[in-house]
């Protein structure tokens, strides 16, 4: 595992890191709850046949407090259509996880021209009152790393501060990270993205951890049936919610065969 | 020094097993545990008590907001103070406060005080907390992300309603009004004093210090572990360039009083042990949403572990220290001042000196004590403790202090007796 290219886009003042490795067609991917402080085996499985860009999001490690500037959900889904132009993702394959999962699906939504195909990880943006999302935000913080990954120890392993790192800010980047999604999405999970899943044309993969614990797997199939593409479900047997931590070896290649 | 009564309304008949049956005391405590007739009972004895300590000479009578929380059933502090502004003549009342960024819009609180300070002829002390993570974030949704920005721009418009003499519009960030204007204006002008209860946060306490407004450290836990966070407070004071005026902090502390220390033992500790076991039973999964503090506070706690227990959570994990404690850890741990009048005046004395606090804010009535205890306590400490403790601090002037119409002016009140001058 090599370290990926690094490099810093302006976003509203916050300088918001770019991760780039491998060659061939773009491939954008926008990490999940708690985002990305370090690089991951998953990335280095899609770098191996194409060029993968990994933007962070605003409050998101790697971007800085870009999120304390976005108030609506408006500002949100403007902020990361300049990550993602930045990037330069604008018409190329866009994967997310999570809470990146919902700002993919936006961005498919609004500007349709700006993604070619579409992989959506259990996406944040539903609330089914029936059958509602876990309430990540209110959860004790040995409890977490359970209910996001199938193996906690993986999510342990992401998060640990690293040899050399400062012991102070690296914890509050890690806060930061959940304040982030809180912002976008307290107290629910619900931005209403249902309502904007018709105008994705994009053809879209959705993807769910069989061993979710967060978002409820009924919502694969309201999703599917409310996109405005062709799409297709799969199940990541022995994965949590974020299941290209879990699996990242099956979650890269159902990402690389659907993109092609 | 101001000696304030200060009734938090616990619910006082939660079960005796409701810390090991029950996950928590706050935001989603069982309503079957509610039963609205006995708390009819309770609200009409925790009134009958707070006008009881305006008859005692109290120097002011206290109440907060708090949400879906079984020890404190004030979720509208507001109707408490107005029933109280009309049931008392003199006394200060202190409402500690309403939380300004969840009132849609916040001019509500700058219309809700002014009725309050109108009615009471000027008596009103305006308490503006952020709230705790269970009463705002959790209880009310509100955002922990936003919460203080909002806090903050709620406050900028509540004073702009209060003092500005025209109508304007407002455009704020989070809230946007095109007329305010807001009837009726206070009495005290500007405005009423204004309170900041809050945590060990340094941001706090530099707010606090550029607008001049007095900060309130309203711990359970007593004076001994309140202390780090008051030096904390006064260290920044003399950074800043103030004065070391005590009338610039609150601070609130559980007081039990009795003709001997046995005695007072024998009386308080059922109501100690219901008040630190039942109700301050928190659940950890509320007390910290990420954003509620600010990063700077999180890399105060991070930097020191002193300072870690002046935050947001200090509440939390002082259930967790508690867990198994009894009424001799709470005298101990000074969380409860207690003892015969002269032990409770040596250890206020040692708290006025040990904190610098001018206002201090008596928690008299706590857990499931009666009515007959509370008068009790309050009765006995009014009659041989507060005189001795007056005088402190008397080389200060309170700056913070209601300045409410002169006598002359008032209405005429309505056919109340004062108890005390009936018996």
């Amino acid at each position: 595992m090599s370290e990926p290219e690094v490099s810093t886009v302006d976003v509203n003042g916050f300088a918001t890191r770019i991760w780039r490795k491998g060659s061939g067609a773009p491939l954008g991917f926008l990490a999940g709850f708690g985002g990305l402080p370090r690089w991951v085996p998953f990335l280095d499985r899609l770098a191996e046949r194409r060029t993968v860009i990994v933007p962070s999001l605003p409050g998101f490690p790697g971007g800085d407090r870009g999120h304390s500037v976005l108030d609506t959900h408006l500002d949100w889904l403007l902020a990361v259509r300049q990550i993602i132009q930045a990037a330069g993702l604008q018409g190329a394959d866009l994967a997310g996880s999570s809470v990146g999962a919902s700002m993919a699906a936006e961005m498919a939504a609004l500007w349709p021209d700006s993604v070619r195909r579409l992989v959506l990880i259990a996406p944040f943006g539903l609330y089914d009152e029936t059958d509602p999302p876990l309430d990540l935000w209110a959860q004790r913080a040995d409890q977490v790393a359970g209910l996001i990954c199938a193996d906690p120890e993986i999510w342990r392993a992401l998060k640990a501060v690293p040899e050399g790192a400062n012991s102070v800010e690296w914890p509050i980047e890690q806060t930061r990270a959940v304040e982030a999604s809180a912002r976008i999405f307290w107290p629910l999970g619900n931005s209403r993205l249902e309502r904007r899943l018709p105008l994705v044309k994009a053809p879209t993969l959705l993807l769910w951890g069989e061993q979710d614990r967060v978002m409820p797997r009924s919502y694969a199939a309201r999703i599917a049936a409310a996109l405005g593409g062709p799409n297709e479900i799969r199940t990541i047997p022995g994965a949590g919610h974020l299941a290209e931590l879990d699996r990242p070896d099956m979650v890269a290649d159902a990402i690389l065969s659907w993109v092609g | 020094m101001k000696m304030m009564w200060f009734h938090l309304m616990p619910y006082t008949e939660l079960p005796d097993d409701f810390r090991e049956k029950h996950p928590s005391v706050w935001v989603d405590i069982h309503s079957s545990l509610f039963d609205p007739k006995r708390a009819h009972l309770m609200y009409n004895d925790f009134m009958d008590e707070l006008e009881y300590a305006a008859d005692c000479g109290y120097d002011a009578i206290c109440v907060n907001e708090h949400h879906s929380n079984g020890y404190g059933l004030m979720p509208s502090p507001n109707l408490i103070a107005s029933a109280l502004s009309r049931r008392t003549t003199q006394v200060p009342i202190c409402v500690m406060g309403n939380s300004l960024a969840l009132y849609n819009p916040p001019t509500r609180v700058a219309e809700e005080f002014a009725m309050l300070d109108v009615i009471s002829g000027g008596r009103l002390i305006a308490g503006f907390p952020v709230g705790t993570p269970m009463d705002t974030c959790f209880a009310y949704g509100q955002n922990p992300s936003q919460l203080r920005e909002r806090y903050l721009e709620a406050h900028d418009l509540v004073i702009k309603a209060w003092t500005e003499k025209d109508t304007f519009a407002f455009n704020g960030r989070f809230n946007q009004q095109r007329y305010v204007n807001i009837w009726p204006r206070p009495v005290q002008q500007p405005h009423p004093p204004i309170w900041i209860p809050g945590g060990g946060s340094v941001e706090t306490w530099q707010w606090c210090a550029e607008m001049d407004y007095v900060y309130c450290y309203l711990s359970y836990y007593g004076y001994k572990a309140g202390k780090a966070t008051m030096d904390g407070f006064w260290a920044e004071m003399d950074r800043l360039g103030k004065d070391r005026n005590p009338y610039r902090a609150g601070f609130a502390q559980v007081v039990a009083v009795a003709e001997s220390r046995e005695q007072a033992i024998e009386l308080y500790t059922e109501p100690a042990e219901y008040f630190f076991n039942r109700c301050l039973h928190v659940d950890p999964r509320f007390a910290a949403p990420a954003g509620y503090s600010t990063e700077a506070t999180q890399r105060a706690g991070l930097e020191s572990m002193v300072k870690k227990a002046a935050n947001a959570q200090s509440l939390i994990m002082g259930d967790k220290t508690n867990r198994g404690m009894t009424m001799a850890d709470f005298v101990d741990r000074g969380y409860v001042v207690i003892g015969s009048p002269d032990e409770v005046v040596e250890q206020l004395n040692a708290l006025a000196d040990d904190l610098n606090v001018g206002h201090l804010m008596l928690l008299m009535q706590f857990g499931n004590m009666g009515k007959e205890l509370t008068q009790y306590n309050t009765r006995i400490f009014a009659e041989k403790v507060m005189p001795r403790l007056k005088t402190r601090f008397s080389e200060w002037e309170d700056r913070w202090w209601p300045k409410p119409m002169q006598p002359a002016e008032r209405a005429a009140l309505p056919g109340f007796a004062p108890k005390l001058a009936a018996e």
